[in-house]
Parts: structure tokens; sequence; C-alpha cells
């Protein structure tokens, strides 16, 4: 087999060993509810009938890896449980389910993250190319000036900055970012508009410098130094001997990147509220709603680990090495 | 030319063609220089950005250490008015429940920075140990098996995981650093892991592999003091990512539960003043102070690790 | 453009004078070379010699006007064919490089583009200097590959660097430094990281080529035979400074100064062989892998008289470092067992008592990597003499100074770093952390072959003089054929992880040979000009040359 497809199938392979893992630290997490949370949830006055329903319904009365295999199955067809809250003591059962829940702040979590990388990857690696190539010259430090004071921003900070400046003060946009479900797009550009400039903020920084570092690296090599020994002009140099092996690199700073929005994506929904999965979770965390941390975690972690993968096989497809075997 | 300089031309000449003896030679020889004659040196050619860094760092410390002399009030005191203005008694003002910001704030040190700094060396002490010693027994079991969990660990990101971890087990601080510290012990590990390897294929780790040394003195004496420049700029940056992960999840309602003065928390405590810039900028001003807090000494850590890591590579640059 | 009309031969090309360079280190500026002339006629080939430091590369390199990243041509004119390249814009000097002046680089695997095809990079100056168009370029990259003696020249350049050997590289490195017929190749030390068998050939392709084409030359290089067989002309730089400059045959026959005359004397050193009855180590028919599949020790097996120096020769690959790791047990065997002092040894490291460590001592081929940086000469030598013999304090110290005495190095030496030593001190140092332990055998693994030829002289003096009066065996690994002259009583040959010839010295070194070990021999290049010539006469006439 050649040695590509066997090195991307083995990064597969290691992809899905870590998606298993994932679940299985995800499931564990149920394990961990104090005995009496069948109570907590449903309230004082729950009758112990009510109380023995709701955790049959969980199955908390199979065993574990029963009801493991019935999780993971859930996950996989799409029935993630149902929520804890929206249950009344009453038994009333007014929970809805974890996909209903997640579903349109899915949607609404992609488009913000959408909105940030198209702004900031292509911006990111102009800025960190130039700086690179033109390496200590005032451009470049005071690019990096720049870029290394914002990642030392928390997130919230360079939101509550732009909300000061840009809505508090100016009033040129919502700092609550109330989007329905019949929003009109550009509608929702501009209601998104803030979260998103604070997401392209902190990742254009991150992806600026890794860029530079990698550039840097890339153009200390020693074939790079032959290429001027042979008096091909720097144009030359760099288009025809850099760039061809600067897409790994590259490919693996943007990835990383996109994964690091995947987090980000988190606090900047708190501080807009803005009704994405990062909110959600993040609520869900606060009440101890465990199919609903379980259903957004899953969904963040399998995001994380196929952005990785991509970079990965990207790196494997361009290296001459295994691409031409001996 | 005078005279001098020929007749130091023709000895120099006369040296270079002598035949060879052991003490005689003379190779591109470096300056032995103590320790404090290193710092001052490293302190002269320092950029303003990291003097700057330096400085703010010092401060910090310094108010942490002392809060308890240099606050106002306590860090719980409650007085009858909420949200006062700033100025008088309270210089920047009350936050919702009537305690001065100002003290908070200053507590806010010694409880964000001391538990992120708490945290730090216990991620650097478990992952550093794990890292030296799987790269000392490179490729068996032991460094497979750790190296695949620290891997499947990595694929989840941190603030992610660490909300998870919270969910489960409930947000108390010692929760919280004890997630941290392992959560980030797995980027110690790969760092320490990596750069051990470079020394351990050097010889002098295999001629005291050869003597018979034991482990712990093959980790602490052959390979730690080699280490030190890379793990030194690692702890600077694991610093400032413990630190904003501790505030993000603070601020998030997760992290250090109130009456604890924390600066991520005081930001979410005061958030709604934001809203009132138009009317009361200092009011607005308010949730700002925390998180600039936060801010001023990410940079100026950021700022000092930057120059270190120029340092340090230059050095390798010039042998 | 390059059409500038090629002069006569023996018109001066290339006239450097009174170059002063400076090199950036530790926080200030040095002078690297300190006002060296260098003149270089048409088609004429110099040979630029000295020790590793003596500034061959930084010289070579300004010849094209180009000073590395930390490296400043501060004084001095350098006239390229009429052109004052220190006048030269940028532009100009670009033009030149590549065109009328090409570099061939020490490592062929890191200078070239991994991401591109051979063929494409070799013919990339030419045609991007409008030399020749493409096509015309190609086929003559495909001519140049055959008279390199490429194998299949037609279509090797079809592949990419990771795809070829490292002797097939440096040859299509100098394919490509040929292919705009420039009027100046510098080769920077090309052949050192070759084989000495592959070296034969990649020598004899380059001056075929360079005879050819008219092209002049400067070869740097330390090895003194290489340069022999090379070069019109020999200049000899040690500290940035020029000792001599003289005809390759008058400087060989006749050497005026008194450090070149040392350099050459290397090669005089010459131990009578001794044997003896008494077996120290025996390695009793070894087996070792290292995943289990591939034998990379087969059916080895040797014995080392006490006193006495067995040399294991080899190329790279040939087993010798696995050997010396199997006997000290970083590498138990699979079969076969290990005797020391007729008590079999334990095969695995961990299982080895302390004293059975203590007699086994192991000098390393590269000193900068065999001693902690972090530690002072004292702690270096004194962690054995307190770990093995448990002296401490002012015990200790007076061992430390009765182990510097015998390495011929002053106390003003214990309390510094390895990085203020030179690579001679350095090694030496190395040799009394061994002695420290009092062992019965040391194992020396290519502990010359890093040093210059000069310093080598000296260590091997000193490992001799040590032999003689402590009665230390040595199992010396080289693949330096005038070192095993030099310092052994018996010989090992290997090959592949096999032993191919084992004896003592007298019997290996004389006629007749085995096939290896004549190859291993006859590649080994001599002091006579003429002998590159001779040895490929005789091997067109035996056809046993190999690819």
């Amino acid at each position: 087999m050649h040695p590509v497809i066997r090195t991307i199938l083995q990064r597969l392979g290691l992809g899905l060993v870590t998606l298993f893992v994932v679940s299985l630290i995800l499931f564990s997490s149920m394990e961990f509810l104090p005995g009496d949370f069948g109570e907590a949830i449903l309230g004082q006055s729950a009758l112990p009938e009510t109380v023995a329903a709701f955790r049959k319904e969980l199955g908390l009365d199979l065993p574990m890896h029963e009801r493991y295999l019935d999780w993971l199955r859930g996950m996989l067809t799409g029935d993630m449980g149902n929520s804890f809250s929206g249950r009344a003591s009453s038994g009333n059962d007014r929970s809805r389910a974890v996909t209903e829940l997640i579903a349109p702040r899915l949607q609404n979590t992609l488009f913000l993250a959408a909105m940030a990388a198209i702004i900031s990857v292509p911006l990111a690696l102009f800025l960190g190319i130039t700086a690179a190539l033109y390496r200590n010259s005032i451009y470049d430090r005071m690019v990096n000036a720049m870029t290394l004071t914002t990642i030392s921003f928390p997130e919230f900070f360079v939101a509550y900055l732009l909300i000061l400046f840009l809505s508090s003060f100016t009033h040129l946009f919502p700092s609550l970012a109330n989007i329905g479900s019949d929003v009109t797009f550009w509608e929702r550009v501009y209601l998104s508009f803030l979260p998103a400039l604070t997401l392209t903020l902190v990742i254009i920084a991150h992806m600026m410098r890794m860029t530079r570092a990698a550039i840097i690296n890339l153009m200390a090599t020693p074939y790079i130094e032959m290429a001027e020994l042979k008096g091909l002009p720097k144009s030359e140099v760099i288009l025809r001997h850099a760039l061809p092996n600067a897409w790994a690199p590259i490919v693996t700073v943007i990835a990383f990147n996109l994964a690091y929005l995947v987090v980000g994506v988190v606090v900047v929904e708190v501080v807009f509220v803005y009704p994405g999965v990062g909110q959600l979770m993040v609520d869900a965390v606060t009440t101890r709603d465990v199919p609903v941390v379980q259903g957004c975690a899953m969904i963040f972690a399998a995001t994380y680990i196929l952005l990785n993968l991509f970079a990965d096989i990207i790196s494997i497809i361009t290296n001459p090495r295994l691409l031409h075997p001996r | 030319m005078n005279n001098e300089d020929d007749m130091n031309q023709s000895s120099e000449a006369e040296l270079a063609d002598q035949g060879y003896s052991a003490a005689g030679e003379v190779g591109l020889l470096k300056a032995r220089r103590t320790v404090s004659e290193n710092i001052w040196r490293g302190l002269k050619s320092a950029p303003p950005s990291a003097i700057f860094g330096m400085a703010v760092i010092s401060i910090y410390i310094l108010i942490a250490i002392f809060a308890r002399l240099l606050a106002p009030h306590g860090e719980a005191e409650i007085f009858p008015m909420s949200y006062a203005p700033w100025g008088g008694e309270f210089l920047f003002g009350t936050d919702q429940l009537g305690r001065d910001v100002l003290s908070r704030l200053i507590y806010g040190a010694q409880n964000t920075v001391g538990i992120a700094f708490v945290t730090t060396m216990l991620a650097f002490l478990i992952g550093g140990s794990l890292g030296i010693a799987a790269a000392i027994n490179n490729n068996s079991w032991v460094d497979n098996l750790l190296s695949r969990s620290v891997d499947v660990l990595m694929a989840i990101p941190s603030l992610i995981f660490a909300l998870i971890l919270l969910s489960m087990f409930g947000a108390t601080t010692i929760n919280l650093i004890l997630i941290i510290a392992v959560l980030d012990s797995t980027r110690v590990f790969r760092i320490a892991r990596a750069v051990s390897l470079n020394v351990v294929v050097m010889d002098y780790v295999e001629a005291a592999k050869l003597r018979g040394e034991g482990l712990s003195w093959i980790m602490r004496r052959e390979i730690l003091p080699n280490i030190m420049p890379p793990l030194v700029a690692e702890f600077g940056l694991r610093f400032c990512f413990v630190f904003l992960t501790i505030a993000a999840l603070s601020f998030l309602g997760v992290g250090i539960q109130p009456p604890t003065a924390d600066w991520g928390s005081m930001v979410r405590e005061t958030a709604g003043l934001i809203q009132f810039a138009e009317y009361d900028l200092t009011a607005a001003m308010t949730p700002m102070l925390p998180a600039a807090a936060i801010a001023l000494l990410t940079v100026a850590v950021n700022f000092v690790v930057d120059w270190f890591l120029h340092k340090s590579s230059g050095l390798k640059d010039e042998q | 453009m390059n059409n500038s009309p090629k002069g006569q031969k023996g018109d001066v090309l290339l006239e450097m004078r009174d170059i002063v360079i400076d090199g950036y280190s530790d926080d200030r500026w040095h002078e690297i070379i300190k006002g060296v002339d260098l003149v270089l006629k048409r088609g004429e080939v110099m040979g630029l010699i000295g020790e590793s430091g003596a500034g061959k590369s930084t010289l070579g390199l300004a010849s094209m006007g180009f000073a590395k990243p930390g490296c400043k041509i501060n004084g001095g004119t350098i006239i390229f064919d009429g052109i004052d390249l220190m006048k030269a814009s940028a532009d100009e000097k670009r033009r030149l490089r590549g065109s009328r002046i090409t570099y061939v680089a020490q490592s062929a695997a890191a200078s070239f583009n991994p991401s591109h095809r051979l063929i494409d990079q070799t013919v990339e100056s030419a045609v991007r200097h409008q030399v020749k168009p493409e096509k015309e370029a190609r086929a003559d990259a495909r001519k140049l590959y055959r008279d390199l003696q490429l194998p299949n020249p037609d279509s090797i350049g079809d592949r990419y660097p990771h795809q070829v050997s490292g002797g097939q590289l440096q040859r299509v490195m100098t394919a490509m430094a040929m292919s705009p017929r420039p009027d100046l190749i510098i080769f920077d030390e090309p052949t050192t990281a070759l084989d000495v068998t592959t070296q034969v050939e990649v020598l004899a392709a380059m001056r075929h080529v360079v005879e050819q084409y008219n092209t002049a030359a400067i070869y740097i290089t330390h090895d003194l035979a290489v340069v022999a067989q090379m070069a019109d002309v020999i200049k000899v730089l040690r500290y940035g400074e020029t000792i001599e400059d003289a005809d390759t045959r008058k400087m060989l026959a006749s050497p005026e100064k008194e450090y070149t005359r040392s350099l050459w004397s290397v090669r005089s050193i010459e131990k009578e062989e001794e044997d003896s009855e008494d077996i120290i180590l025996k390695v009793d028919q070894v087996d070792a892998s290292y995943t289990g599949s591939v034998k990379v020790l087969d059916n080895v097996s040797m014995s080392v008289p006490r006193g006495n120096t067995v040399a294991v020769v080899g190329e790279s690959g040939s087993g010798k470092s696995t050997a010396a790791r199997a006997i000290t047990g970083l590498l138990p065997p699979s079969k076969g067992q290990i005797l020391f002092n007729g008590e079999p040894l334990p095969p695995r490291l961990k299982d080895r008592s302390i004293k059975q460590l203590q007699k086994i001592q192991m000098i390393y081929q590269m000193a900068d990597t065999a001693m902690n940086p972090r530690q002072t000469i004292r702690d270096i030598i004194g962690r054995p003499l307190e770990f093995y013999l448990g002296l401490r304090g002012a015990k200790r110290d007076k061992r430390l100074l009765e182990l510097m005495e015998m390495i011929e190095l002053d106390e003003s030496f214990i309390d510094r770093l390895p990085a203020e030593l030179s690579g001679g001190q350095k090694q030496r140092i190395c040799i009394a952390r061994a002695l420290a332990a009092e062992p019965d055998l040391i194992i020396c693994d290519e502990v010359t072959s890093a040093l210059d030829q000069i310093v080598q002289k000296g260590i091997l003096q000193l490992l001799l003089r040590l032999q003689q009066e402590l009665g230390l065996t040595y199992i010396f690994i080289t693949h330096d054929i005038a070192t095993v002259k030099a310092i052994s009583d018996q010989i090992v040959v290997m090959l592949e992880g096999r032993v191919v010839e084992q004896g003592m010295k007298s019997e290996i070194l004389s006629p007749p040979y085995p096939d290896y070990t004549k190859l291993l021999l006859s590649s080994v290049p001599e002091m006579d000009p003429d002998w590159l010539t001779g040895l490929l006469a005789e091997r067109e006439k035996e056809k046993t040359i190999v690819p």
C-alpha cells in the first residue's frame, strides 16, 4: 500500500480511537452525580415513584456497559436524550430533546465561526508572511508587539472593549445579539458583527505569530541558502523554493487556530449572550444538566479532532518523502 | 604601518607556524562569566518591552504578597451602598453587594495570581517529571502509554474539558486547581519530553547510564540542568495560559466561587455597568479594571518570555 | 548575460588581496580571516586546507562576494575576471552567482529542495541565468550525470533528493554546479561525509569533469591525501592566516613551514605489533538486532588479548559501533555470549555489577556531546572517582591532579566548562574520565575521527603512552586505515554486521587480500598525487568498480 494511504488510515484510526475515549469520559460524567440527584432535579416534593421512573428512563437500573452501548447508539443516531431542565416533581415532563436544543444553536455558532474565519485567515496569513520576509524591520517589530499584546488579552476583555467603544458610546452596534429564528441574512450579520470581530482579533493575533514563526523556520533551511548561492532573485527563491514546502506548516497553523476558535467562541457567546452552542453548554454546566453538557461537549470535541486530523492529513500529502517513496 | 604592528604580525605568524602542543591549542574559546555577570549583561541588553514586563511582574508580586497591608477594606466586607460611584472612601466604587472594588482588586491579585501560580507549579511537577522520565525510557511501553494518553487528553480543547470535569466534580477551588493542573500538565509533558529527547541522545547521558547511575541522578543532574532555558520560557507561557483559563472559567461562573475576590468573577459581577457608559463613564469602567489587571499581567509575562526566548535562541546560533 | 569570452588558460581569474572577514559570536566581532591573499588562474585547481575554524569556507564563499549571516567582509579587494566584487551591486553579484561562480556544499542532502526533482534543480541556475535554453540544459544535465558516473543517467534526474544515496547526491550537486559551465567552482568539503569507497568514485568524477571543461576550482578540505589528488596548487590556512602557498608536488615533497610539515607527518606513527595468549574479552558468536527482524550483528566473534589494541575497521553500517554497544550491555545479544576475564557478562546493562561496569570504559567520537556542558571538568572527572572508588574531598582532588598530569593538561583546566576547551583538550578530558575508573578495557569509538589531523596525532600518542604505562587494553573502532596502522596490534574487518577478516596487523595489511579488505584498503587516499590516477587505471583493468 502506498505509504501516504497507510499513514492517512493510521491517522483516521487514531482519530476514531480518540473520539471513543472522549465518549467514555463524557459517559462517565453521569456516574459522578451524587446519588440523590434525581430528587435534586425533580424537586423535593417528588414522589418516590416519579424518581424511580426518572431513573429508569435514564437507564440507571441497567449495568454500565449496556448503558454505555445504548448511549453510544443514541449519540450516533442523533438521540442524545432529554435535558434535565423542564422536569417537574409532578412527573410532568416538559423537557426537550437535547438535539432539539442544540440544532438551531449549532447553526448560529457555525455562522459566527465562519464569519470570523473568513476575515481572519487571509489577513493573518498575509501579515504573518510579510512580517517573516521583512524580519526585524519596523513593520515586523510593530506587528509583533501588537499581536503579542492581543494574545495576552482574555477574550472577554477584548469583547468588553469593543462593546465600550462601538456600542455603549457610539451605539453603532448592539451589545446583545438577539438572533431570533426569523432574521434575514444581513440582519444576522449586523447582530453578529461585534462577537465576530472579537473572535477575529484574537485569532488573527495567534495565527499571524505562528505563520511568521513557520516561515522564518523555513527560510533558515540550507536549501534556501543554496538557492541564493545559485543567484536566484529573491522573489523566485520564495515562490519556487519556499512556498511548496510551506503548505504543511501553514495548514497546520490554520487548522490549529480554527480549533482554537472552538474554545474562544464559548466566552464570546456568553459576553454577547449570543444564542450558540457555547452559551448553552456553560448554562448546562452551571445547572449540571448532564445530557446537554454531554451533547455539546461531543460536538466540540468532534470538531476539534476533525480539524486536527485535517491538518495532519494535509501535512502528510504534501510531504515529498511520503509522496515519492524510495 | 608602524613597527610595533609589524612585530606583532610576525610574532603571530610565528605562533601560527609552531608545531603542536596540547595546552597550546587555542580554539574559539568562550570567555567564562559568572552568573551575576551574565544577569547584568542580560539586563543591559533588554529591550524596553522586557524591562516594562519585569517591572509590572514585580509590582504584581508585591501586591499579591502584601495584600492585607495594602487593601483599605476587607475582602468580603459589605457596605450599605451598592454600586457607589468612584471617589471618596471607595476609590473605584462598590460592587453589586456593596463591597469595595479597590480592596477586592488587591485581594484578587493574591487569589487569582496565587492560584494560577500554584496550578502552574503543580502542572510542571507532574508534566515535567513524567516528560523527562518518558524521554529517558524512550520507546518503552511506559513512554508509549504516556504519550498516547497525552495525545488523547490533548485532543479535547482545555476549556471544554475543564467545563466537563467541573460539571462532573463540582466547581470548588481545589477541584479547579487539580483539574487545570492535570489538563495543563499534558502540554508540559509534551515539551519536557521533546527537549529531554534532544538531551537524552547525547553521549554524556549514555556515559552516565554506562556508569550505572540511577534514574533519579540522570534526571536531576544530567538532563534537567540542560533543559532549563526552554522550560523556564514554557513556565511563563503556561502561567499565562492557566491564568487566562482560570479567569475565563471564573468569568463563566464555574471557576473561583464568591465571596473569594477574583478578577474573572469580578468582571462578571459588574459587567452590567458597561451599558451606562454615556451617563457615567467611570461606572462603566468598573468591570474593565479587573479585566485590565488580567490583561496587563499576561502582557508583561509574554514580553519577558518573548525576550528570553529571543536571547536563548540567539545563543544557539552563535555556537 | 553570460557571454563574456573565456580567456586563455593561465590568465589570472580570481585575485583576492588582503581579505579581512569578521564573524559575530559571543556578543562581539572577531576576525576570522586576517588579511589573506588568494590568486587563482583559469583552469587551475587550488586546494585550500586547514583545520576546522581556520576560515576556509568563509574564504571560499568570499570569492563570490558572499558572507554568511553573522559574517562581514571588512576589508581587501576581490577581483573576479576584472569585476570588483567589493564595489559591485547586489544585483551584479547575484548574476555572477550560479552562472560564472558556483558552489558545491558539504551536505548535499540539506542543500536540495525536498519538493523538487533533481533534474529541475540541476538546470535551474543555467536556465534562470539564460546560459542555455531549457531543453538543451536538460540534455546537457544528463550528459553530465553520465560523465559523473551516476547510475541510470537518463532517468536519475526524475527522482527526488531523498530517493538517492549520499554519494549520488553529491555527484548530482557537482552536475548542478557544472551545468552553467562556470569559470570557477568552489567545492566545500564535498567528500567529507562519504564513505571511503564512495569517495573514490566521487573524486574521480569531479576531477574528470573539472579537467574536461577547463574549469577553475577551489577545493576546500582538511584531508591532505584527498587534496593531493585534486589540486594543482595548495594553500595552507591556520587561524585565518596563510601559512604556505605552493605547487602540489613541491609542497608534498618539501614543505617549507614547520606547521605544514607537521600536517604531513601524522601518518608517520606506527606501533609495533604485539600478541598475547591472555584473552581479556571474548565475543563468542554474537547475534543482535534492534527490532527483532533485521540482524545488525551476525555471528560476530573476536578475541581481545590483554594489553593489546584491537582495531575494528569498517564503513558506516558495518556494525562496528553496534559491536561496542553489545559489549557494554546497551544492546543485549539475541544469541551468543560475551566473556570478560573468562566470566560471562550479563547481557543487559541493568544486570551488571558496578565492578563489572567499572572495568570496561568507553570514549566517544564527539567530545562535545560526551560531556555535560553544565558540569565543570572537576565534576566530570570527579564523578567516576566518587562513584567507583569512593574518593571524596582532598583525596579526590589529589587523584584528579594526577589524572590531569597523565593527560598533559595543567590544573588551571579543572574549573573550566567544556565549552571553554578546544577539541583535542576535550577529548583528553574524556580519556581522563575513562582512566579515573581504573578500567582494564577501554573502548575507543572513533575517538580521533572528529579531530583535525594534527590533533589526532597527539591523541594517538597519548593513548599509546598510557597503554604502555598502565597496561590498558583498547578496542579501537575506526574507519581510517592510517589510524589503524598507527595504533593497532590486531585488526578485525567488519562489513554489514559480519566479521569479514581478523588477524594480526601485519597479516591483514599485506597481500593477498580478500575482496572487501582489498576494496577498503585501496580506497584510502595516499599522499601521492598520482595515486588516484593509478588506482583508477588498475580498477579499470580489473573491472571491480562498485557503483
